[in-house]
């Protein structure tokens, strides 16, 4: 109980609030978090729509999935500092973070497309859509709910490994975890440790909410949002899984 | 609109051939039954006419022009399709669902709008259902929805796949009711997929009845395939072989009841002509 409160203690010091601070490590941690979800989206929206639209590729993606989710975080970034070199470590975690994401997000892309009803869909083709339209006034807004859980898991994926920048001299919320550690202060690392589970709640939070808001009005009484929250669950066991490694 | 099937044969990529060779033609402003069992190919060859499955040879034509030529989007959105799970979009309001193409041909969103509920009018749904969606109506409204939506691009071709399998018998014999009226009404060419013989013989000015793989088994009214099948095969599927089509007068307390051959009553001798 002491070591709460003293980890409390040591998040609201007036000390945390001045440069090098709480609020400056925890804006490095979201920076970092925002630019990997970022990127990862940017590949793995696209690759997805296209996988689910065309229903080709998917044994690919799925595979890949899977060998990058089995990736240990540490090792990869470790590996990239060392591969692209010392001087470009920004880029390396950013890649490891990226890397980390996608295939929760390809996932939630692609399911959302395919979890969609094939007879919705050779309908809008048969009254005279064409594939883009199908894709844009169809299959997106539909896919939506899906597409936002698998969101849910990448971004709790690198909110958490996020942590593991400071090992590379990177800062964020992993900073005052390692110095803790180092120094022996364990109220700083349960601190900083408080601050990463508060950032991560928020970010679940905050897409859990999106989330319910995406399902179609026409949808949100049937079995559209019920399947959206129950495929969202494991999904996000297994990023909060992840923090620990 | 007359349409025209060549020769036409399909091959699906894994092997099946689903029709293996079908020449048919179907005048203008008729009604033309495809009647099969799962298997004869009828879907398939509905969906050549909209271009959802091309044929592996052979040529579908369209008042005497090749589809092949035409561009698939286009020429599905001069032809309305209705299936038996209306197929609207669960996530629009049954007015957009109707204003579907309209929308998509480029018509303004209040006047697409204006036509979607005069056409809930024509087939007979209560304009107060407009704002609903499509899950919280029953089965027989979404089909109405989805013969409104068929419409809505004034097509002169229509093509139903099975558009009232999955509606319970009451509901089902009054959308047919409905059919009959909007079609003389419209004036349009009609394909209607079915597997079930009553209904096909009330539709159909034309029924082609199929066998496995798209042969025609027979062609003609449903009087004319009545009066004289022919093969086996049509006797059978009509129920001509089990006597349920040879019906005889007797007369029970004065007045005249129609049998079958089993001695099952069918109905009671109407004074007038035909009801239809």
């Amino acid at each position: 109980m002491n070591l709460i409160l003293d980890a409390l203690a040591w998040i609201f010091s007036p000390d945390q609030y001045g440069p090098g601070g709480v609020p400056t490590l925890i804006g490095q941690h979201l920076f970092f978090t925002g630019l990997a979800f970022g990127i990862a989206s940017a590949i793995a929206v696209p690759l997805g729509y296209l996988i689910g639209h065309t229903g080709r590729g998917r044994e690919v993606a799925v595979a890949l999935s899977g060998a990058a989710r089995a990736l240990p975080s540490f090792g990869l970034i470790l590996l990239l500092v060392l591969l692209i070199g010392v001087l470009q470590i920004v880029p390396a975690v950013t890649v490891a973070l990226v890397v980390l994401a996608i295939p929760s997000i390809l996932a939630g892309a692609y399911a959302g497309l395919e979890a969609i009803d094939r007879r919705t869909i050779d309908a809008a083709r048969a009254v005279g859509m064409t594939e883009w339209q199908i894709l844009t006034k169809v299959e997106i807004p539909l896919g939506l709910p899906l597409l936002l859980s698998g969101m849910r898991a990448g971004v709790l994926q690198i909110v958490a490994t996020a942590t593991l920048a400071a090992y590379v001299g990177l800062g964020g919320l992993g900073l005052p975890i390692l110095q803790g550690i180092q120094l022996r202060n364990y109220s700083q690392t349960l601190g900083g440790a408080i601050l990463v589970v508060v950032l991560a709640l928020l970010l679940d939070a905050v897409f859990g909410v999106l989330e319910q808001v995406a399902v179609p009005r026409g949808v949100r009484e049937g079995r559209g949002a019920t399947e959206a929250r129950a495929a969202s669950r494991p999904a996000r066991a297994q990023a909060l899984s992840g923090a620990a490694d | 609109m007359s349409i025209e099937f060549r020769g036409v044969r399909k091959q699906f990529p894994d092997g099946t051939v689903a029709v293996e060779e079908f020449s048919l033609s179907i005048p203008s402003r008729t009604t033309t039954v495809l009647l099969g069992s799962s298997g004869s190919g009828k879907t398939t060859l509905l969906r050549m006419v909209n271009r959802m499955v091309d044929p592996s040879s052979g040529s579908v034509l369209i008042d005497d022009e090749d589809i092949a030529r035409v561009d698939p989007v286009a020429l599905r959105r001069r032809i309305g399709y209705v299936m038996q799970n209306s197929g609207l979009l669960p996530h629009r309001r049954v007015v957009d669902n109707i204003a579907t193409v309209p929308r998509l041909n480029g018509v303004a969103k209040d006047e697409a709008r204006e036509r979607a509920l005069a056409l809930m009018d024509t087939v007979g749904l209560d304009r107060s259902l407009a704002g609903r969606y499509p899950r919280q109506l029953s089965g027989g409204q979404q089909q109405r929805v989805g013969v409104a939506r068929a419409l809505a691009a004034e097509p002169n071709i229509l093509l139903m796949d099975e558009p009232f399998g999955a509606v319970d018998p009451i509901v089902r014999t009054e959308l047919q009711q409905e059919l009959i009226r909007l079609r003389t009404q419209l004036e349009k060419t009609v394909v209607f997929v079915t597997h079930d013989v009553e209904e096909a013989f009330l539709l159909g000015q034309q029924v082609v009845l199929l066998e496995r793989g798209g042969r025609i088994a027979q062609v003609g009214t449903p009087a004319e395939i009545l009066a004289n099948p022919a093969s086996d095969f049509v006797a059978e599927f009509v129920g001509a072989d089990r006597g349920r089509r040879s019906l005889r007068i007797e007369v029970v307390h004065g007045r005249q009841v129609v049998v079958d051959a089993d001695g099952r009553p069918a109905g009671v001798l109407a004074a007038g002509g035909p009801a239809r």
